[in-house]
C-alpha cells in the first residue's frame, strides 16, 4: 500500500455570521497519498478554499474548525500550537493561491520572497537557499533564473509570477502541496501550461498535491481521484476513472453534463445546466443539500442526515440515497442521449 | 529611479520659487515698506531716502533677482530691529527649532506607530480603544492649552521639569510632548487603517503560509507596505508642526526660530519675519523631498519603473 500522507476525517469549518453561523464545510474527509493528485471539484461558494485553509489553519480569525482526525504524516495537526503548525506551514505543506497579482509582496524581490521559507525552516545560509531558488525557478520553467531573482513581482506577468509561487511551494521539498485554483486568475492559454508543470513536478518530486479547481476538463487530465463538493459537503469521492465513467450522485453527473468530455460528448451536442441555485449554509440543514435542485428528489431525500455509502469502484463513496439499481440506470445514459 | 529623482527635485525647485516669490512679496503686503519704515512723523524726503537706501526704488524684478541671489547665500539684510544681520540670528536660532521639531517628531512616531500597528492587531480590542481615546483627545485638545496644562502639573505642582528656557534637554521634554502629541492622532489612525487593510491581503496569507513567525509577517511583511501613506503624512504633519513651534516656542520661551518669529510680529520687523517664513519653507521642502525618497526605497513600484 502507497505512503499516505493526509488523512482528513470529520472536518467541519463553523463561521459565526450576522445570521447566524454559518456551515461552509461539514464533516469532509479525504486522504491524499505520496505521489497522489486528489482533485477537489464543486462550484463557487461550496467551501474549497475553506476546507484548504483549515488544513493549513490559516482559516478567518472568526472561523472555528473542527475535525475528528486531521493528520500530516502520521502527526495529529488538530493538536498543534500556532508554533507547531508554523514549523509545519511552507515546510511539510504549502499552498499555492488563486491570485499570483496579489499573492506576492510588492515590497520584495522575488529572490527573497523565495528563500523566506528556506531560511526560517532549513537555517540554510542565503547563498545556499538562493542556488535552490535558482534550480526550482529553472524547473518552473523561468529562463535567466539568477537575473530574476533581483526582480519585483510587478514586473512580471501573472504566469510568471504563479510559475514563482509554484517554485516558492517547493522549497523546502514539501509531502504536500495545496493548489488553490492556481489557473482562475490567468490567460486561458497559459492555464494548461501551469497546471501540467504542476502535475508534472508533483510527479517528479513525488509529492501529495491536493488540486482545487472547476475546471472539469483539467481533472479529468490530471487527477489521481476527485472528490466532489456542494454546499459544504462532499457528495461524491472516488477514482478519477469512476467519477468519470460512473459518477453516481446527481450532482455529479449534472456537473459532468456541463462540459465537454474529449472522446465521450459528441461534437455539436447541447451542453447541459443545473438549474436552480445553491442553497444558504446558514443554521442547521436537513437532508440532501442538493434536493432542491435535483431532479430524482423525493419526500426521503429531505427527511434527514444523508451519509455516504460505498460506490461501485474502489473506495468510491458518493451521499445519496437513491437506490443502487437507479444509479446504475443512469450510468447507462448513451452519451449521445446526453443533449 | 534617477527620472523619478530628478523629478522630486525638480517639484521641490518649483515650489521653493514660488515660496520664494510670495515670500518677497510680503514687504509689498502691508503696503509701501518705505513709508511702514520711516514711522508716522517722517517726512517725503526721508520716505524717498529710505526708499532708495533700501533700494525700494528699483524695477520690482531687479529687487526679487537681488533679494533671492542675497538669500541663497544666507544674507538676508539686516533686521530692522535688532540691527544684525538677519541671517546670523536665524542661523543662531535654527538648531533649536530643528531639535524640538526632531524630538517632537520622534515622540509623535514612537507613540502612534507602535499603537496603530497594536490596534490594528486587536481591533476593538482594550488598546485599541485606549489608542482611540489618545487620538480624540488629541484632536480635540488644543495644543497650547495642552502645554500649559503640562506646565502647571509637571513644572508648578510635581517641578519635575522646568518650564521656561532651552539649556537643557530637560528643557526640551515638555515642548516636544505639546507639538508631537498634535501630530499623533492623524499618525496612529493612518497607520492603524493601513496596517488593517495590509494585515488582509493575500500576500500576509503567503507570508503565514510559509510558515514566517507572527514577527517576521507582521513587521517584513505588513508594516512595510502599511508605512508608506504614513510617511507622506508624517512630512505634511511635519509641516503643521513648524507652525505650531511657533505657539510652543512662545509659551516655554524657547529661543528658536518660531519664538524669533513672535518677537518679530511684535516688533514689525519685516526682514526678519520673511526671512523665517522662507527658512521654515524651505526646510518644509526638503522634508517632503526626503519623504518622496524614503518612499521610494519602501515602495519599489516607485522606484524601479
Ligand atoms: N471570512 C468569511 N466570513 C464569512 N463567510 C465566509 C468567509 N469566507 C468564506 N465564506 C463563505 O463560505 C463559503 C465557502 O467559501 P469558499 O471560499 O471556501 O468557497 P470556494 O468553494 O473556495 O469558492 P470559489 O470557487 O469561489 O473560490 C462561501 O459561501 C463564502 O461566502
Ligand atoms: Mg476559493
Amino acid at each position: 500500500m502507497s505512503e499516505r500522507i493526509l488523512e482528513v476525517s470529520g472536518l467541519s469549518v463553523e463561521i459565526p455570521v450576522p445570521s447566524g453561523l454559518l456551515h461552509p464545510v461539514q464533516d469532509v474527509s479525504f486522504h491524499v497519498d505520496r505521489g497522489e493528485t486528489l482533485a477537489i471539484v464543486g462550484e463557487s461558494g461550496c467551501g474549497k478554499s475553506l476546507t484548504s485553509l483549515a488544513l493549513m489553519d490559516l482559516l478567518p480569525p472568526k472561523a472555528r474548525r473542527q475535525a475528528r482526525k486531521l493528520e500530516l504524516e502520521g502527526r495529529d495537526l488538530t493538536s498543534l500550537g500556532e508554533r507547531q503548525m508554523s514549523d509545519l506551514r511552507g515546510d511539510r505543506m504549502s499552498m499555492i493561491f488563486q491570485e499570483p497579482m496579489t499573492s506576492l509582496n510588492p515590497a520584495y524581490t522575488i529572490g527573497d520572497q523565495l528563500i523566506e521559507a528556506m531560511r526560517r525552516h532549513r537555517g540554510v545560509s542565503v547563498a545556499e537557499a538562493r542556488d535552490r531558488a535558482v534550480w526550482l525557478l529553472e524547473k518552473v520553467g523561468i529562463t535567466a533564473a539568477r537575473g530574476r531573482l533581483g526582480q519585483y513581482p510587478h514586473q512580471l506577468s501573472g504566469g510568471l509570477r504563479q510559475r514563482v509561487m509554484i517554485a516558492m511551494a517547493l522549497m523546502c521539498g514539501p509531502d504536500l502541496i495545496i493548489a488553490d485554483e492556481p489557473t482562475t486568475a490567468l490567460d486561458v492559454t497559459i492555464q494548461a501550461q501551469i497546471l501540467h508543470l504542476l502535475a508534472d513536478l508533483q510527479r517528479e518530486f513525488q509529492t501529495g498535491l491536493i488540486l482545487i479547481t472547476h475546471d472539469l476538463g483539467v481533472v479529468a487530465r490530471v487527477a489521481d481521484r476527485v472528490a466532489v463538493m456542494y454546499a459544504g459537503q462532499i457528495v461524491e469521492e472516488g477514482s478519477a476513472r469512476d467519477i468519470f465513467q460512473a459518477p453516481t450522485h446527481p450532482y455529479t453527473q449534472g456537473l459532468l453534463d456541463c462540459i465537454p468530455i474529449p472522446g465521450k460528448t459528441a461534437r455539436g451536442a447541447h451542453l447541459g445546466s443545473i438549474p436552480g441555485i445553491v442553497p444558504s449554509l446558514v443554521g442547521e440543514m436537513q437532508g440532501c443539500h442538493f434536493a432542491d435542485r435535483c431532479r430524482h428528489a423525493r419526500g426521503l431525500c429531505r427527511a434527514g442526515a444523508i451519509g455516504l455509502r460505498e460506490g461501485a469502484g474502489q473506495s468510491h463513496r458518493y451521499r445519496c440515497i437513491q437506490s443502487l439499481a437507479e444509479a446504475a440506470a443512469h450510468l447507462i445514459r448513451e452519451p449521445e442521449a446526453v443533449g | 529611479m534617477v527620472s523619478y529623482v530628478l523629478k522630486r527635485l525638480g517639484i521641490a525647485v518649483l515650489v521653493a520659487v514660488t515660496v520664494s516669490l510670495i515670500t518677497f512679496s510680503m514687504i509689498y503686503l502691508s503696503g509701501d515698506p518705505a513709508v511702514a519704515l520711516a514711522g508716522e512723523t517722517a517726512t517725503e524726503e526721508d520716505i524717498e531716502q529710505i526708499r532708495r537706501y533700501y533700494g525700494y526704488d528699483r524695477p520690482i524684478l531687479v529687487q526679487y533677482a537681488d533679494w533671492l541671489f542675497r538669500a541663497v547665500q544666507g544674507d538676508f539684510g539686516q533686521s530692522h530691529y535688532l540691527k544684525k544681520p538677519v541671517g546670523d540670528v536665524i542661523f543662531e536660532r535654527l538648531p533649536t527649532t530643528m531639535m524640538l521639531g526632531l524630538c517632537a517628531l520622534i515622540f509623535a512616531l514612537t507613540l502612534s506607530i507602535p499603537l496603530g500597528v497594536l490596534a490594528a492587531i486587536r481591533p476593538n480590542s482594550l488598546i485599541d480603544r485606549v489608542a482611540l481615546t489618545i487620538a480624540v483627545v488629541g484632536q480635540a485638545m488644543p495644543s497650547f492649552w495642552f502645554a500649559l496644562t503640562m506646565m502647571l502639573w509637571f513644572g508648578i505642582y510635581w517641578r519635575l521639569l522646568p518650564i521656561t528656557g532651552s539649556a537643557s534637554w530637560a528643557n526640551f521634554v515638555m515642548p516636544s510632548i505639546a507639538l508631537g502629541y498634535y501630530i499623533t492622532p492623524g499618525v496612529m489612525r493612518l497607520t492603524r487603517a493601513g496596517m488593517m487593510e495590509v494585515l488582509s491581503a493575500d500576500y500576509i496569507r503567503t507570508a503565514r503560509a510559509k510558515g514566517l513567525r507572527p514577527i517576521t509577517v507582521l513587521f517584513k511583511h505588513a508594516l512595510r507596505n502599511a508605512i508608506i501613506p504614513v510617511v507622506s503624512l508624517a512630512a505634511v504633519q511635519f509641516g503643521f508642526m513648524l507652525g505650531g513651534s511657533i505657539v510652543i516656542e512662545t509659551i516655554f520661551a524657547i529661543n528658536g526660530l518660531g519664538f524669533l518669529a513672535w518677537e518679530s510680529i511684535q516688533r514689525a520687523d519685516l526682514p526678519m519675519m520673511q526671512a523665517i517664513v522662507l527658512v521654515l519653507s524651505i526646510f518644509y521642502i526638503v522634508l517632503t523631498f526626503l519623504a518622496d525618497m524614503l518612499n521610494a526605497w519602501l515602495d519599489p513600484r516607485i522606484r524601479v519603473a
